[in-house]
């Protein structure tokens, strides 16, 4: 299924913290990022794709475009998706991550905005957030090739030829004719990818001194 | 589900990819062409045909067995947009302090060649070339002047490169506070506690029969030793690996050891594998590397001063130095967090036609590298069936050992699961040794990064690896350690210095290893 990246607008995050922020001693454990498509029409999404970086929990509201001049609504798609299964460790801290249409909560037609709540309980990491967001939707179907009539549905009006004695049904030989073909044409199509094994360049292996990039 | 299946079809296409470069690739395709003319085979239903045979045949066996050996070695594939570093290790910091760990040990492989005047690689002339084969099979009476050589790095150093392991991301507080670490490892991975070891470990229980405990001469061998060997025979019979795999954790047979882990470890050696040794064996015969003298080094220091090993010096070095050249173990950096050292012909510096790796297999020895290979020599005696297996059980389990990565098996863990098991179970013991300035670890780390080769007696070293081979994992060795420590304990709470704490330990030759892990794990009142 082909997808097509759509050019999103990443804000910044907006930390959501009880009290004043300047002089409270804790890290929030709340981020919210608003993630918006300027000059992109209302589309269906398809996939979400990120790098997680210690975050533990993400949630996602969607707004979407609804008909008839009704004020859109913010709907949660998805409900504290766990990306660390232990929060105090490094599992699943760094991982890249890819949510589909299929896990979300709602459908995701004619999506405008979508805002991802992260969640870090631990107060174990000094910051918590998702890297490389990407957005994508569902790319444009192949296009659909028409046969004429006589192509797909052969009508056979002669009378079947009349066997000679002694030889196999044709029919038979065609089909294992082309299971043969199809099966070398497999095999021509493969390759390998095994190292040959030579260390050397052309027998030499006089060296200089290792190098360190 | 959608993702799952197409996780599966992602693996599938991984492992045929694998597959299609091997041996038993060129085997099954011969045997396809050569059963065509068997008369059960129709052309109408050839694929079906040739399956049916291949079930009959035991090839379908082989290739289940190839596959399963796959699975076990190779990680499954992350996700599509990752970064192939992200497979070798998806944590930044620890790839970062993995590579200034290798500029390091670069850093001090050139300047020992700056210094001796000795070149990384030199083309041996004709007549030394000759010397060398005649005397191939007794290398260790040779007697170089090794004096100027040094190891590039020791057990101890890459300790201290680990307690200095940071994550940038950590609240790292100077204070003390409930969040920092009491051992020397201060990285937050994920390790078991003794639940999790005990479903882990499921074999290992007092009520399953083990060999090490349930075979001891007090215990008749009716009530579990016969029937355990006849099962394993009839393992051997259907040559399954994943069946030896599960019947090895309650370990194995003496007379069966060689033969159980070459089918677990997939090793069959067909006339391919005794040409490629031997190809190997060419390779050293024409160039001599620095490397060379860094292995001849670490086995004198230490297989040849061995009482169990120094019998078997003139094949550690027929392993050995045929392992520098193997291009093939280059093949697992894909899913190790090190990286192999490069460099260029000379005069060709930065030309990317004239790179090349240096040791052609990308594995600079470090001093004890040789007790890896020691305890196998018990267990195969030809030369190229040792190689297959000692570089079989290197790039499965031995690379982690020495290499930082946050894997479940890689060392650091290790060293984390050690702590963590003592501090929790044992922490009076914990408390008075790091009171007295004998942090546990820095005791027990040469253990573990050895896997306990040189420290404890080889039939009990061959249960303990069996174990290693048996769960696909390294995690029994930090349990081993912390085991260790929970016997001594008594003795341990008297001392009153780190040289005191190393001299109790000093002698683990006389240990049991399945009685302390089974009382450590199952017997311990928490």
């Amino acid at each position: 299924m082909s997808r097509v990246l759509v050019p999103c607008h990443v804000k910044s995050t907006v930390a959501l913290q009880v009290g004043d922020m300047r002089t409270s001693q804790g890290r929030p454990g709340v981020l919210v990022v608003d993630v918006t498509f300027p000059n992109v029409a209302p589309f269906e999404l398809q996939e979400i794709m990120f790098k997680n970086y210690y975050t533990a929990f993400l949630s996602i509201r969607v707004r979407q475009q609804t008909p008839l001049h009704t004020p859109s609504k913010w709907v949660t798609c998805l409900r504290d998706y766990c990306l660390m299964p232990d929060p105090h460790s490094e599992e699943g801290a760094q991982e890249y991550v890819s949510l589909f249409k299929h896990q979300m909560l709602c459908d995701m037609t004619r999506v405008l905005e979508l805002r991802l709540i992260l969640r870090q309980p631990s107060p174990l990491w000094l910051s918590f957030t998702v890297e490389e967001l990407q957005i994508y939707q569902q790319g444009p179907k192949s296009p659909s090739l028409t046969f004429p009539k006589w192509l797909s549905h052969p009508v056979s009006n002669e009378q079947p030829v009349p066997r000679l004695e002694g030889l196999p049904d044709p029919s038979r030989v065609s089909s294992e004719v082309q299971q043969m073909w199809a099966l070398t044409e497999m095999i021509r199509a493969s390759h390998s990818s095994t190292r040959i094994g030579r260390f050397d360049v052309d027998g030499c292996y006089d060296l200089n001194l290792l190098s360190y990039t | 589900m959608l993702q799952e299946e197409s996780d599966l079809s992602l693996v599938i296409a991984q492992i045929v990819q694998k597959l299609k470069g091997s041996n038993l690739y060129a085997q099954l395709e011969r045997q396809a062409w050569a059963c065509l003319q068997r008369p059960e085979i129709r052309l109408e239903s050839l694929k079906e045909d040739i399956k049916e045979f291949f079930k009959i045949s035991g090839w379908e066996k082989k290739l289940q067995n190839a596959v399963y050996s796959e699975l076990n070695v190779y990680p499954l594939p992350s996700h599509p947009s990752a970064p192939p570093e992200h497979l070798k290790e998806p944590l930044v910091y620890m790839r970062k302090a993995q590579g200034s760990w290798e500029k390091r040990i670069l850093k001090s492989l050139n300047s020992m060649c700056t210094e001796l005047s000795i070149p990384l690689a030199r083309k041996r002339p004709v007549g030394e070339q000759k010397e060398l084969l005649n005397k191939w099979n007794e290398m260790g009476t040779d007697e170089p002047d090794l004096s100027l050589f040094r190891p590039v790095y020791a057990p101890k150093d890459f300790l201290e490169v680990l307690i200095n392991l940071r994550n940038p991301n950590y609240e790292n507080g100077d204070s003390l506070s409930f969040r920092t670490h009491l051992g020397l490892i201060q990285v937050p991975l994920k390790v078991k506690d003794i639940p999790e070891l005990k479903e882990c470990f499921v074999e290992l229980g007092l009520t399953t029969g083990q060999l090490g405990i349930d075979d001891s001469t007090q215990v008749p061998p009716e009530l579990f030793e016969n029937e355990h060997v006849r099962i394993g025979q009839k393992v051997l019979v259907q040559q399954d690996s994943a069946a030896a795999q599960q019947y090895i954790r309650q370990g194995s047979p003496t007379a069966l050891r060689a033969e159980l882990w070459a089918l677990i470890l997939n090793i069959s050696s067909q006339p391919e594998d005794i040409l490629y040794y031997e190809q190997l064996k060419t390779n050293v015969i024409q160039h001599d590397l620095l490397v060379d003298s860094l292995i001849y080094k670490d086995v004198k220091l230490t297989a040849s001063n061995d009482d169990y090993y120094f019998v078997f010096e003139d094949y550690l070095y027929q392993v050995l130095l045929c392992f520098s050249r193997d291009t093939s173990v280059l093949g697992h950096f894909a899913y190790n967090s090190a990286s192999p050292p490069k460099s260029y012909i000379r005069g060709k510096l930065g030309l990317e036609e004239y790179a090349v790796f240096y040791p052609p297999n990308g594995v600079i020895p470090f001093h004890g590298f040789s007790m890896y290979v020691a305890p196998l020599c018990f267990l195969y005696h030809e030369p190229y069936k040792l190689y297959q297996i000692f570089r079989e059980m290197y790039v499965r389990f031995f690379f982690r050992l020495h290499s930082i990565s946050s894997h479940p098996s890689g060392i650091v863990s290790l060293c984390l699961l050690f702590e963590t098991l003592l501090q929790t179970y044992l922490p009076q013991l914990f408390y008075h040794l790091r009171e007295i300035g004998a942090q546990p670890l820095r005791i027990s780390f040469k253990w573990m990064v050895r896997a306990f080769s040189g420290y404890l007696a080889t039939d009990q070293l061959l249960l303990l690896w069996d174990r290693i081979l048996g769960y696909n994992s390294l995690e029994i060795l930090a349990v081993l350690a912390a085991a260790v420590f929970a016997f001594r304990a008594v003795n341990l709470m008297e001392v009153t210095s780190l040289a005191a704490a190393e001299a109790v330990l000093a002698d683990l030759s006389t240990l049991k290893v399945m009685p302390l892990l089974q009382i450590f794990l199952f017997a311990t009142v928490t």
